[in-house]
């Protein structure tokens, strides 16, 4: 339970103390004392306003630090303490927002700037990153570093940017970044709830401040289209249900109301962008009553449209599962298998489910297995060994196959 | 408040315009355009009160290398570092933030025609 406060309340003490002392160090050594000081303190329960109790504590910390570290210079540290809080640029009075366009800032390398974000602003783990990032935890710690030391020897201001559209890339991809690190965690987690919720608060926010913004719209819509389908996407045993097999009643309508309304207004606006066509493809399968309802036409149109924008293999893998249905596995086999992906699961459990479908029953152990070794989400790790345990059942295999290639859209059509 | 230099890197060839040198410049026109857009940039940097130094550098050929650590100096012709690039010129600006000294750092590129470095100086408080 603490350490579910703790994952919650850390980043927002973080990004409140960096606002107010203007020091990521300062802050993020603060924070860490307050929660040391709460482990202590709080036995096994927390106390009615943990948050509250967090903030208080690690401000105290942070003010004492910075009397330590400023005893010869007095005047300085009175100027610090009690300068006034920095009036809010575009009136943003989100502390963690305005920390993620500084961690998003052009200066700073864009390895770095997704580092620095899912450290402070996210709150994951150095280990927890470089999983995330397809990194090792030595370089993800010298990046986090060396960007840190860079902010503030530079003085790499915490404000939201007055042009704030020029740096808005940067913003969505971190954001996109940390819903799928809660979507599906690397880590020994099913779902990161706290994550996806984090990221769609901040999309919702971006979005309040830029309407007029097509992406940050879309991104929005995104998420809320991925997030609808959360409790019908993991069973009693943890084991990731497909889009096939998923119980639609389960999905959250509001949501899905939500955004299927930001699609509509982006597809009237008619500025389209990455993250507006994945809302798109995500708003078909969420339109469709039942799986075999699903639009394939109108996915394959999407899919070529994302494709001229975002000519990459994870996109064409994708597009791969909608050919499949459209024109046949053999197609579909032939495309993936021209795709420069060897290191990524899923291209290995799409290739499964095709090979599945033509009746290549050992390659497809095969491919399962490589997927099985490459897939870090534990969900999914079981979902692919039920799959590749029922290779060896004939009767009805090929029509849950059918079903089980189509639904790969559950793991990538984000 | 900070202080930032910014520097100018550009081909190290000679400027010398009666033997066709132009420097970091293409023809006497370009240079001399260059030459008045910088002292533009330069009197808004003294109007905003950015302004803490500037200057423009002779040629790498010109510089010396002085080793002053033994008990002679040793002295050597030439610049630290053989390159095709050298520090051409630069200003000493204080500003704000890393923002508007990158903002500026673009307008003095655009005025002097060259990639600008932008290297906050050592603060007083790291200093103690």
């Amino acid at each position: 339970m603490i350490e579910e406060v703790f994952r919650y309340e850390w980043p927002r003490v973080v990004a409140s103390l960096t606002r107010r002392f203007g020091d990521l160090d300062v802050a993020e050594e603060a924070a860490g004392e307050a929660f040391l000081a709460a482990v202590a303190a709080w036995g096994t329960t927390s106390p009615p306003n943990p948050g509250g109790w967090l903030m208080t504590t690690a401000t105290r910390k942070a003010i004492d630090r910075v009397r330590r570290e400023h005893q010869r210079a007095a005047k300085y540290e009175q100027a610090l303490l009690l300068q006034p809080d920095v009036a809010p640029v575009h009136a943003v009075e989100d502390d963690q927002l305005r920390l993620i366009f500084t961690c998003a800032h052009p200066a700073l390398a864009p390895e770095a700037r997704l580092a620095l974000t899912l450290r402070l602003v996210a709150g994951l783990s150095v280990g927890e990153i470089a999983r995330a990032l397809l990194s090792s935890e030595a370089a993800i710690g010298q990046r986090i570093t060396r960007a840190k030391t860079k902010i503030r020897a530079a003085h790499i201001p915490f404000v939201v940017p007055e042009r704030l559209t020029e740096r808005l890339d940067d913003v969505l991809a971190v954001i996109y970044l940390i819903f799928n690190e809660g979507y599906l965690p690397s880590s020994d987690a099913e779902l990161r709830i706290d994550l996806s919720d984090e990221a769609i608060r901040l999309a919702r926010l971006l979005h309040d401040l830029l309407p007029d913004e097509p992406e940050t719209a879309g991104l929005l819509a995104l998420l809320l289209l991925i997030d609808a389908r959360r409790a019908a996407r993991i069973d009693e045993t943890g084991e990731l249900v497909t889009l096939d097999e998923q119980d639609r009643s389960g999905w959250d309508r509001a949501l899905i109301r939500e955004g299927h309304a930001l699609v509509r207004a982006c597809v009237r606006d008619n500025r389209p962008g990455p993250y507006q066509i994945q809302a798109a493809i995500n708003a078909v399968h969420t339109a469709a009553r039942e799986f075999r309802d699903t639009d394939w036409p109108a996915l394959a149109t999407l899919y070529n449209q994302l494709y001229n924008i975002q000519p990459n293999p994870v996109v064409a893998l994708n597009r791969a599962v909608v050919t499949a249905e459209l024109d046949g596995p053999e197609a579909a086999l032939a495309a993936v298998d021209r795709l420069p992906l060897q290191d990524y699961h899923a291209l290995h459990a799409t290739r499964a489910e095709l090979l599945r479908r033509v009746g290549r029953s050992a390659e497809a152990y095969g491919a399962y297995t490589k997927a099985i070794e490459l897939a870090g989400n534990p969900a999914e790790v079981r979902h692919l060994t039920r799959r590749r345990g029922e290779l060896v059942t004939v009767g009805d295999a090929s029509q849950r196959a059918r079903g089980g290639l189509a639904a790969q859209c559950e793991f990538r059509c984000r | 408040m900070p202080q930032y230099l910014l520097s100018v890197h550009g081909v190290g060839s000679d400027f010398d315009p009666a033997a066709g040198k132009f420097g970091a410049y293409s023809s006497q026109e370009d240079a001399e355009s260059a030459l008045a857009d910088t002292s533009v940039f330069n009197e808004k940097l003294v109007a905003e009160g950015h302004f803490v130094f500037a200057g423009g550098l002779r040629s790498a050929s010109t510089a010396t290398v002085v080793d002053g650590r033994g008990d002679k100096p040793v002295y050597t012709d030439g610049p630290y570092l053989e390159s095709k690039e050298y520090l051409g010129g630069f200003w000493v600006i204080e500003a704000p933030d890393l923002d508007v000294a990158l903002r500026l750092a673009a307008e003095g590129s655009r005025a002097c025609r060259g990639k600008v470095e932008v290297r906050p100086f050592q603060g007083l408080i790291e200093q103690g």
